[in-house]
């Protein structure tokens, strides 16, 4: 995992509630058996103006130019701005390697989908809870200035506006350490083997069903 | 010990480790692995030169790709046929039990654990599939994960989780004839929205509940997720354990007992404590149909179309306005008006032997009207399909002129052949009626399997419960 100490970066805003993975990325991306190349896909079916299929030169689609990501003022944005319960829906976690893949590094929004919340971290992803209050006003400052851009600090958990306010944020301090240090989660927990062979030893002697072989 | 929660006895008792910040190592007792979720995950293992863990709890199926056409052809889509393929590979590369696209007993994840007894009441159950929550109706923690903990889990026998908080929907009274644990949930998630479970446990109790058979239940916690909600749950009872007795995997003998005398304390204590409790009246339901691309977007059938005019909030008002236009509804249309092109029963909500019944009770007799484009009837797994051949139901079906299909995910995310074309509209008794998920521009409508055969027969939706 690429880590994360500080982004600053252009913000895009998008302005609905609710989204979920199936528009992040589609079913038929799902189909891919290797963990890359879900950029050109994310948010395919508002982005362009077919239904795409995999393995499509996406380059030649006839692209969306009313939906946000195709504005040019958001070519290059790595902070996405968005409203209540984002990522709700499936478990799949190619919605948080498209938004890996294409760019975005921080997702901020009032509330997100709890799998999707947890799939982000472990992708070198953060995603930021902030008040409703906070989040409208920064809707509205993206969408007046071109160019919007936000620090984020993750060792001092704060977001900081170009007029430098800072927004305190919380996020889970073993995720935190995990992403600024770019570790891998089953290494640390693989630590810990001993004590996961002493659980079994007890488990199995409370619950010995929960120890019959699937054959 | 203090009074606890169902979930509180269920998170103690698999906590390996927890940190001072409260992050815990759970323990996982069974581990479903399906095709679309796992390569990346085989892969990483390759790549780390790790081994499984605990090789003999995890159960692998192909479900979500795989046709409800003839089997014997194979599967024409290249890019599924590979899916499946890896799929078949990585078990056979590490080891592990799968039932392949040919065996008898393959069929929808989320219906073949509980079908062979894989899943038993106070597991751990995890699978790379949000609709994990199912198996939380056998008094189990279940719950679904990305690729990442996918690979974790098979690595370590763990995911890494925090605590979550403890929430109760209280049914109060019986729900009427006809009036499923479908229109139930869809109510539910009516009333709390589609963040209303998040960051919570959610037990489903009460009466309605308790009178509820285990695909009743199941269907609910399913839908867990859709309130929000990772986990779904309902207390362990005499229908839990009627239901999982005789099981291929389950217990027996004296194991039995042992395991039976654990299960029964899988309830929550009297006086145990919930950060939040809902109460929904059952006896006043009436059969719920969604107008939106949000499962929160539903109506009772003799509703009408919401007029987002009528809604304050102005994001909310936004988001109605959207799904009206996509889903090309006029504010105020009676729900009785609405007539669907095509009609599927099936998914992980809705595709086990009681919901064929329920189905082949309002079709019996009947013929799919004229309107209807196509009509699938897609079981659950291969076992519910063979008990309802031996019942008779393939027949109702057939000669109402539904397809009577090959188990799988089908039309509940058309990542097989199966999908609506754009503008196209249906009566399914799926779990997610989001802009897309059945098919580029396809509109989605959830009911219940009664009332998607109704729709079927009728070519409109009409309230099942009084024809």
């Amino acid at each position: 995992m690429e880590p994360l100490v500080n982004v600053t970066g252009i913000v895009m805003p998008m302005d609905r509630s609710n989204v979920d993975t199936d528009a992040i990325i589609p079913k038929q991306y799902l189909k891919a058996i290797h963990k890359f190349g879900f950029g050109d896909n994310l948010f395919d079916a508002w982005r362009y103006l077919d239904s795409g299929e995999p393995g499509q030169d996406h380059s030649k689609r006839p692209l969306n130019p009313e939906f946000v990501l195709n504005q040019p003022r958001y070519k290059d944005a790595s902070i996405l701005l968005a409203r209540q319960n984002f990522g709700c829906g499936s478990s799949r976690e190619h919605a948080a390697w498209a938004f890996r893949d294409y760019g975005f590094r921080v997702l901020i929004a009032p509330s997100f989908a709890d799998i999707f919340y947890w799939n982000a971290l472990k992708n070198g992803l953060l995603p930021i809870v902030l008040d409703e209050a906070v989040v409208d006003e920064l809707f509205e400052a993206v969408q007046a200035t071109e160019g919007y851009a936000l620090t984020v600090d993750l060792p001092s958990q704060t977001v900081t506006t170009p007029d430098g306010s800072r927004h305190a944020f919380e996020v889970d301090p073993f995720r935190k350490h995990c992403l600024v240090n770019g570790l891998d989660e089953i290494g640390i927990t693989l630590q810990h083997a001993d004590d996961i062979r002493a659980y079994e030893q007890r488990r199995a002697g409370e619950a010995p069903w929960l120890f019959q072989d699937l054959a | 010990m203090a009074v606890r929660t169902l979930y509180d006895k269920l998170w103690d008792s698999h906590v390996v480790r927890q940190e001072d910040d409260g992050t815990t190592l759970l323990y996982i007792d069974r581990h479903l692995v399906h095709e679309v979720t796992s390569p990346q995950a085989f892969d990483g293992l390759r790549n780390a030169n790790r081994p499984l863990w605990r090789l003999a709890n995890n159960l692998a199926v192909a479900d979500h790709n795989v046709p409800t056409t003839s089997r014997a052809a194979g599967i024409a889509d290249p890019v599924s046929r590979l899916q499946v393929d890896t799929l078949d590979a990585n078990c056979h590369e590490f080891g592990l039990t799968e039932f392949d696209m040919m065996d008898p007993r393959q069929g929808i994840v989320h219906v073949i654990g509980p079908e062979q007894g894989a899943t038993l009441p106070g597991m751990t159950v995890v699978c790379g599939d949000s609709h994990t929550s199912t198996h939380g109706a056998f008094g189990c923690l279940a719950f679904g994960i990305g690729t990442s903990d996918v690979e974790h889990a098979l690595a370590t026998q763990c995911v890494v989780q925090r605590k979550a908080k403890n929430m109760r929907v209280n049914i109060e009274g019986m729900l009427p004839a006809g009036v499923t644990g479908k229109d139930l949930v869809l109510a539910i998630i009516g009333t709390i929205g589609t963040a209303g479970g998040t960051g919570h446990a959610i037990e489903f109790a009460g009466e309605a509940v308790s009178a509820m058979s285990m695909e009743q239940r199941m269907t609910m916690c399913n839908m867990a997720i859709e309130a929000g909600a990772r986990y779904g749950m309902v207390a362990v009872d005499d229908a839990t354990i009627d239901y999982v007795k005789g099981r291929p995997f389950a217990p027996s003998g004296e194991l039995w007992e042992k395991a039976v005398a654990n299960w029964r304390e899988l309830v929550s204590d009297p006086g145990a404590r919930f950060d939040r409790e809902v109460t929904i009246d059952a006896a006043s339901l009436r059969p719920q149909v969604t107008w939106g691309t949000s499962p929160e977007m539903v109506v009772s059938v003799d509703g009408a179309v919401p007029d987002p005019e009528s809604i304050d909030d102005p994001a909310k008002r936004d988001g109605y306005q959207r799904a009206l236009s996509y889903m090309g509804l006029a504010a105020g249309t009676p729900i009785t008006d609405i007539a669907p092109d095509k009609v599927f029963i099936g998914s992980c909500t809705n595709s086990r032997i009681e919901d064929l019944r329920a189905a082949a009770a309002v079709v019996k007799g009947r013929k799919v009207a004229d309107s209807i484009k196509l009509a699938l009837v897609v079981p659950g797994s291969g076992l519910v399909k063979r008990q309802a051949e031996a019942e008779g139901l393939d027949r109702v079906f057939v000669e109402a002129g539904f397809e009577w299909r090959e188990p799988g995910c089908s039309m509940c995310l058309a990542m097989n052949a199966d999908r609506l074309e754009p503008g196209e509209r249906c009566a399914s008794t799926s779990n997610r009626n989001f802009e897309g998920r059945q098919g580029y521009g396809g509109r989605t409508h959830l009911v219940s399997p009664a009332m998607a055969a109704a729709a079927a027969v009728h070519g409109r939706f009409v309230d099942v419960t009084r024809i």
